[in-house]
């Protein structure tokens, strides 16, 4: 059998052309229904029913708004720049659909009579391709910030730029280890490497982080630090309107699709049917591995409903703590733990040294863990010392308030 | 000589002799009880929803719910309203205009002296506080559940007496009409007329 790059390599240019153009429909027509998925799905989560009027049960609601938003009046303020003010939100757009280009959606399949996958292209470097591409779509939203010649817009890409750069790096660590276990930067080798055990399982903690961090790459909430609307009015986006402000919408869920998509290729076994269902992937003639695909992107963007519906958004100090403090130092001591195991089992060093070596992991984790605890304990059952003059300046307090005269006679009545 | 005021003696307590309330610090909570809050949401997924679907279903209002105002009749179907204009001077909204005038026996729209000639009611004013049903001394405006008011001019949302009036029912007669024989007006705002009577019916 040959691998997948093999196969996508002996593809003729209609079939390539054929396939570019079934991933920017796949891309827009998952970000109509997501859209309306989102709105269904938080509004039970709010016991409301959510958008039910367009179409059957409200299914072309995204697209009627889409329409509407179209046919709006196209505004672009006096103060912007004006080119740059045009260029952001095509780059935010064009970028997005960019990083579904690597990713492998079937198996081997027959489309128009030619065996190929369901994959654009794949590149050795594939990964750390969506990563540029991702680190390119911020330039739409800086740049639109910047361009708007406006204050809350200009906060709003700032916070994004920030936001993003933070997160990116979390989010790049936690895929080292997936590199260092398949031994390959290429989706569809990544995939293959899944065969046993999904890296989910054996790669937990860096599945975690990138399962963070991917929320904080795609500005969502609780991470919309860059569209707080009751701080930024919207971000970056305020001054956008029309189809300009359609395309950065547009954007913000394909972002969501394509990181979804990169989870679901790292992290569960791509579109591998799920363990037990094995037998369900050579239905269709190889077709039905592209329904477990989805049903795993689509798994994931519930989870980023689920946690629009139930987290408020965090402050913006909290956030970067969290970014710079835990997780970028969490995944640097993971991947030197799981760099470590690999090196010795490559070399094939005895079994109860690998297994020394972890035991010998978790209880220097835990023992941090407890010293950790009982600093913080100590802390806190310390009894605060009452100093009785504090060195700064205090107002007396009003009950030694002499001059505070009210009168005790009920007013003048003569 | 004015009376002389009591001097305010100190409460027992002053509001300053109260410590400042030891506010507790609970801290951050643990891991599985922030997980809590994910529970809820989706335990909420599967509840049934609390939206009415307005156009299609349409729940009953409270029994006392105050909606758009009525003009009531007697049982013979001559009205209650006598153009006092207590409602209009009721009205802190300055909805109702009101313009009484005299009943003659050739022209009687209600018992006694007077009847209310024009009767408007502006529903883009109207706070619907009910004060115009309590200055009402005849129960002849009271206020009905409907609350489908909207329109789309000015003009349509000023009712006028023909939209208010309570449509007729068995036993009432269009006015004008002569009052029952035998009663006066007293009788009639005692509730002692029952229905019509085949003389008042002058069309015949």
């Amino acid at each position: 059998m040959k691998s997948t790059a093999e196969l996508i390599g002996a593809d003729p240019g209609w079939i390539i052309l054929v396939k570019a153009a079934l991933v920017f429909i796949v891309c827009v027509v998952l970000t109509i229904m997501s859209v309306w998925g989102e709105r269904r799905i938080v509004a039970r989560m709010q016991q409301r029913v959510g958008p039910n009027r367009v179409g059957k049960f409200g299914l072309i609601q995204a697209l009627a708004d889409g329409v509407k938003l179209a046919l709006k009046e196209d505004l672009i303020p006096a103060a912007a720049d004006k080119v740059v003010f045009i260029l952001a939100p095509i780059i935010s757009a064009t970028t997005c659909f960019m990083a579904f280009a690597v990713i492998p959606m079937t198996g081997e399949v027959s489309l128009f009579g030619q065996t190929t996958a369901m994959q654009l292209t794949d590149i050795p470097v594939g990964v750390l391709y969506v990563l540029a591409i991702a680190s390119v779509g911020v330039y739409g939203i800086v740049l639109a910030g910047w361009a708007s010649g406006s204050t809350y817009p200009l906060l709003g890409g700032l916070r994004s730029s920030a936001q993003v750069i933070s997160y990116e790096i979390a989010m790049g660590l936690s895929l080292v280890t997936v590199f260092i276990y398949s031994g390959s930067m290429s989706t569809s080798d990544i995939v293959a490497a899944q065969g046993k055990w999904w890296y989910a399982v054996v790669l937990f903690p860096s599945f975690v982080i990138y399962c963070i961090a991917m929320v904080g790459e795609t500005n969502r909430a609780p991470f919309d630090l860059a569209e707080a609307e009751g701080e930024l009015v919207g971000g970056f986006h305020t001054e956008y309107s029309s189809l300009k402000f359609a395309l950065f919408f547009l954007a913000e869920y394909v972002n969501i699709i394509a990181v979804s998509a990169l989870a679901t290729t790292l992290f569960l076994g791509g579109y591998h049917a799920i363990p037990g269902f094995g037998f369900t992937e050579s239905w269709l003639g190889g077709w039905f591995t592209l329904f477990w695909f989805f049903l795993k992107v689509l798994f994931f963007f519930f989870i980023f409903v689920w946690l629009r519906g139930t987290l408020p958004r965090l402050r913006y100090d909290q956030f970067m703590q969290f970014g710079w403090k835990v997780l970028i130092p969490v995944s640097i001591l993971w991947i030197l733990v799981v760099a470590t195991l690999r090196l010795l089992s490559m070399q094939g060093a005895p079994r109860f040294v690998i297994v020394g070596f972890a035991v010998g992991v978790v209880i220097i984790i835990m023992a941090i863990n407890i010293l950790f605890e009982n600093a913080k304990n100590k802390k806190k059952n310390s009894p605060v010392a009452e100093s009785a003059i504090p060195s700064f300046a205090v107002p007396e307090l009003p009950s030694h308030v002499s001059s505070i005269n009210v009168s005790q006679k009920g007013g003048d009545h003569a | 000589m004015p009376e002389q005021i009591e001097p305010i003696t100190p409460r027992e307590i002053s509001v300053n002799d109260v410590p400042f309330a030891q506010v507790e610090q609970n801290g951050p909570k643990g891991f599985f009880d922030q997980l809590k809050g994910f529970w809820v949401t989706f335990a909420t997924m599967f509840k049934k929803v609390n939206t009415v679907q307005y156009p299609e279903v349409k729940e009953p209002t409270a029994e006392r719910f105050h909606g758009r105002h009525q003009l009531n009749r007697h049982e013979d179907g001559l009205e209650k309203c006598i153009g006092c204009e207590l409602c209009a001077w009721a009205c802190p909204a300055d909805a109702i205009l009101v313009e009484g005038d005299n009943n003659t026996e050739e022209n009687r729209m209600s018992p006694g002296e007077r009847y209310g000639k024009v009767y408007q009611i502006n529903y883009l004013r109207c706070i619907f506080c009910g004060l115009c049903i309590e200055a009402c001394p005849t129960r002849a405006l009271t206020m009905t559940n409907e609350y489908e008011l909207a329109d789309d001019t000015r003009e349509k949302l000023i009712f006028e007496k023909g939209d208010l009036l309570a449509p007729l029912t068995q036993g009432m007669l269009m006015p004008p009409h002569p009052m029952y024989p035998g009663m006066d007006d007293s009788n009639y705002y005692r509730g002692e007329v029952k229905g019509s009577h085949p003389s008042q019916d002058i069309n015949k």
